[in-house]
């Protein structure tokens, strides 16, 4: 993937997951009060070794094993935020987020709103699937969280904008949920400039331009997306592909500037359809293009069922760029 | 404790239970002048366990109110105005009515954290309070509250086993006053002792005469030490009785007769007014001047309340994010070298350097490793001997408070 934001980038090719680790150290090497905490991020570095050699660099005071208590360390870090700390929390699959609900969806989100208390806190974790990890190690939780003011909901495609957004989620006064697509985690590499930088939250990005139809998506099926965009191109189909990279708030004006121009929308996501961003999209779309469009709003997701841990089962319940390529052409037909 | 306490201090304690007290009984006028927008909620006969465990902390000390637990609010320094103005739903309110009851905090001055109503969630919350505090060197300690009911919630266990595990300087108050609504401890919680909860974390805990407020105070003044030392966390059970209903609207019919008459004839304030009259710390015109202080204060908060407008409705649709510096200025308030937490010393040794901090018994002096996996050294407690029953409010009320408290008003539980 090319770097985004118009900026040069220099520097060496670095996995999605790299990306994270370099803006954790950063991160915490810019500001003392930049702590991480969770499951074995410590001596073990992570499950997915994002965090390795950081307990190293920080000492125990920063870098923090915790009991298997989702609750307790996503509490904790809401009460280390208010004394100004600045708190990453791992979760070690994203799935055992939903054991913390509570304790996000009441607690921290609700704060700001009802007592003027900010809680600049991020929590991070491995998501989605399409790595066999079965109906438990697969989950793509964020429209759980995107129903819920107060948070800023995170999930990138690209290493640069991983590294950047992360870097901005920990500078930002608000929690941030914050998703790492575990299948692009080793599998897609990008180069980083040499320096600092962050990518703004609540801005999405045009991944590939086009004027027949609009393609929507985010984290992994951005490349899904992209790859079917090709696909068209050889039928003379030319997709513009979106990538949110932050789902809440959520980049209106990019999706209707995108949409207005080629005047047809697909969304695609590997969250399942019912209650998916789609829905909300297409939502926005009548609201505010509706003279604008001359298709029905299309969606590939995936199905809604838990995620199958067969292979063949997973297959068949995710999208992938073939799906993506027949519901495109079926909308460039209006 | 070492010393007892002074006059004033004595008095301090009488002045804010009967303020407690006063407080919530204008608030039952208010509420069936229908002023109050939402429920109310009263402490009557528990108001020693929040005005005495509060009283032990510093100014500087970090405090989560529960619903029964306006007294703490009141030591702490919230204005009686702001009390009923939450109630009220008033704009000038400190949630300026975007929550009622004593759901608000105040993060920069008084050190409070405003509880939400899911029972439980104050403690992991807090523990992280204590974390940071200790990792900024405050030397601060953080205290919160809980039911017998609420202490069946799993944030509950996950909380005070985090806080155990990492030593927090963090005091918990379990408030068992029999009753979750309508349901009785006994089909709670399968524990004679609330207190036992804090053997399967290998933490201290206490059992207090919660009628007591000596015996709350001079308790909590010795956990809120033990703790600032970095002793670990401390969980103190208050044995008292849920004297009103759930709320207003429970006429709590279903409480035996006997029981509620048993624990009026203990009545927290009359207790402890006999006790300061028997040592002639108060008498009849002292008590009727604090009466009066009282009154005219809480007119003049009333009125203000009452005066206060309800939010413009497109208030609604403000703060649900921080936007920024011009919003909160977020900064950490270090009070230790911020050498000692960046590299390269950051990651030389797991221990904590913060001079004077972790001195307590059994932490292995300043500057010695007191937690942390394989650095913790075999720590061996010394027996319990000389910190059982009575010795505790005794030490601290000094021989004057044996006589107003019960032999049995407060005890370690052994471990
Ligand atoms: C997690 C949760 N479940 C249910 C409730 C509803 N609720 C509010 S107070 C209460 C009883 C609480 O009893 P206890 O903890 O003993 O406190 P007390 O009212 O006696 O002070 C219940 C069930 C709640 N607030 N939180
Ligand atoms: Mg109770």
């Amino acid at each position: 993937m090319p770097g985004t934001n118009g900026s040069a980038p220099s520097g060496t090719q670095v996995t999605f997951l790299e990306a994270i680790k370099q803006a954790m150290f950063e991160e915490m090497e810019r500001d003392p009060a930049v702590i991480l905490m969770g499951e074995d991020v410590g001596v073990y570095g992570g499950a997915f070794k994002t965090s390795e050699g950081i307990l190293e660099r920080f000492g125990w005071e920063r870098v923090i094993d915790t009991p298997i208590s989702e609750s307790a360390m996503i509490g904790a870090a809401c009460g280390m935020s208010y004394l100004g700390l600045r708190p990453i929390v791992e979760m070690q699959f994203i799935d055992f987020i939903v054991c913390a609900f509570n304790q996000i969806t009441n607690f921290v989100a609700k704060g700001h709103y009802l007592w003027n208390a900010p809680a600049p806190m991020v929590v991070r974790g491995p998501s989605g699937g399409g790595v066999h990890g079965g109906p438990f190690h697969s989950a793509n939780p964020e429209m759980y969280f995107v129903h819920t003011p107060g948070l800023k909901v995170i999930y990138p495609s690209t290493p640069y904008d991983a590294k950047g957004l992360l870097k901005a989620a920990v500078r930002d006064n608000n929690p941030v949920l914050f998703f790492e697509h575990k299948f692009l985690y080793r599998r897609i590499k990008g180069e980083l400039p040499a320096g600092d930088y962050t990518v703004p939250i609540g801005k999405a990005v045009v991944r590939r331009q086009g004027k027949h139809l609009t393609i929507i998506s985010y984290a992994a099926m951005t490349h899904t997306s992209l790859e079917a965009g090709e696909a068209l191109a050889k039928e003379g189909i030319e997709a513009e592909v979106v990538d949110l990279r932050t789902l809440l708030p959520l980049d209106e004006e990019t999706i209707l500037n995108s949409v207005k121009k080629t005047n047809k929308c697909l969304v695609v996501h590997e969250d399942t359809k019912t209650g998916g961003i789609a829905g909300e999209i297409a939502a926005i779309l009548c609201e505010k293009a509706f003279g604008d469009l001359d298709g029905p709003l299309m969606r590939v997701t995936s199905l809604d069922t838990p995620v199958p841990y067969a292979p063949t089962l997973e297959e068949y319940f995710l999208p992938n760029a073939k799906k993506i390529f027949s519901a495109a052409k079926e909308l460039a037909r209006y | 404790m070492k010393k007892e306490l002074t006059r004033q201090q004595y008095l301090d304690l009488y002045y804010y239970m009967r303020l407690n007290r006063a407080v919530e009984e204008m608030m039952v006028k208010l509420f069936r002048q229908n002023k109050i927008v939402g429920g109310l909620y009263s402490s009557l006969g528990q108001e020693a366990i929040s005005v005495g465990t509060a009283y032990a902390l510093e100014k500087k000390d970090w405090l989560a109110p529960m619903i029964r637990n306006i007294g703490a609010l009141l030591v702490k320094g919230v204005r009686p105005r702001d009390v009923f103005m939450q109630h009220m739903a008033k704009y000038d309110s400190p949630t300026k009515g975007k929550d009622g009851t004593s759901h608000f905090g105040d993060l920069d001055n008084l050190h409070i954290v405003s509880p939400i109503s899911m029972l439980g969630d104050l403690i992991p919350v807090m523990t992280g309070v204590a974390m940071a505090g200790r990792y900024l060197g405050q030397r601060i300690v953080a205290m919160t509250w809980i039911g017998d009911g609420g202490s069946s919630t799993g944030v509950f266990h996950e909380g005070l086993n985090f806080a155990a595990v990492q030593k927090a300087p963090f005091v918990l108050i379990l408030e068992n006053n029999l009753w979750a609504y309508s349901t009785p401890v006994r089909k709670q919680v399968p524990l004679e002792n609330l207190a036992d909860r804090a053997k399967a974390y290998g933490i201290e805990s206490y059992i207090v005469d919660g009628n007591n407020v000596l015996a709350m105070y001079s308790t909590a003044k010795e956990a809120v030490e033990q703790a600032r030392a970095g002793e670990g966390p401390i969980l103190i059970e208050a044995k008292t009785f849920r004297r009103m209903g759930h709320a207003q609207h429970d006429p709590a019919e279903y409480v035996p007769k006997e029981m509620r008459a048993y624990w009026e004839a203990r009545d927290p304030i009359a207790l402890y007014e006999k006790f300061l009259t028997g040592e002639n710390l108060l008498d009849a015109k002292g008590r009727k001047e604090i009466e009066e202080k009282i009154n005219t204060l809480l007119a003049k908060e009333r009125d203000f309340a009452e005066n206060s407008p309800l939010p413009p409705p497109e208030f609604a649709e403000t703060g649900v994010y921080c936007t920024g510096d011009d919003c909160h200025k977020i900064r950490a308030k270090w009070e230790r070298p911020i050498a000692e937490v960046t590299p390269p010393r950051s990651s030389v040794e797991a221990v904590w350097t913060v001079p004077g901090f972790g001195s307590g018994k059994g932490s292995g002096g300043a500057h010695a490793p007191i937690h942390f996996g394989d650095t913790q050294p075999a720590e061996t407690k010394p027996a319990e001997a000389g910190k059982s029953a009575v010795q505790a409010p005794a030490k601290a009320a000094a021989k004057k408070t044996v006589k107003a408290v019960p032999a049995s008003a407060s005890r370690k539980a052994r471990r």
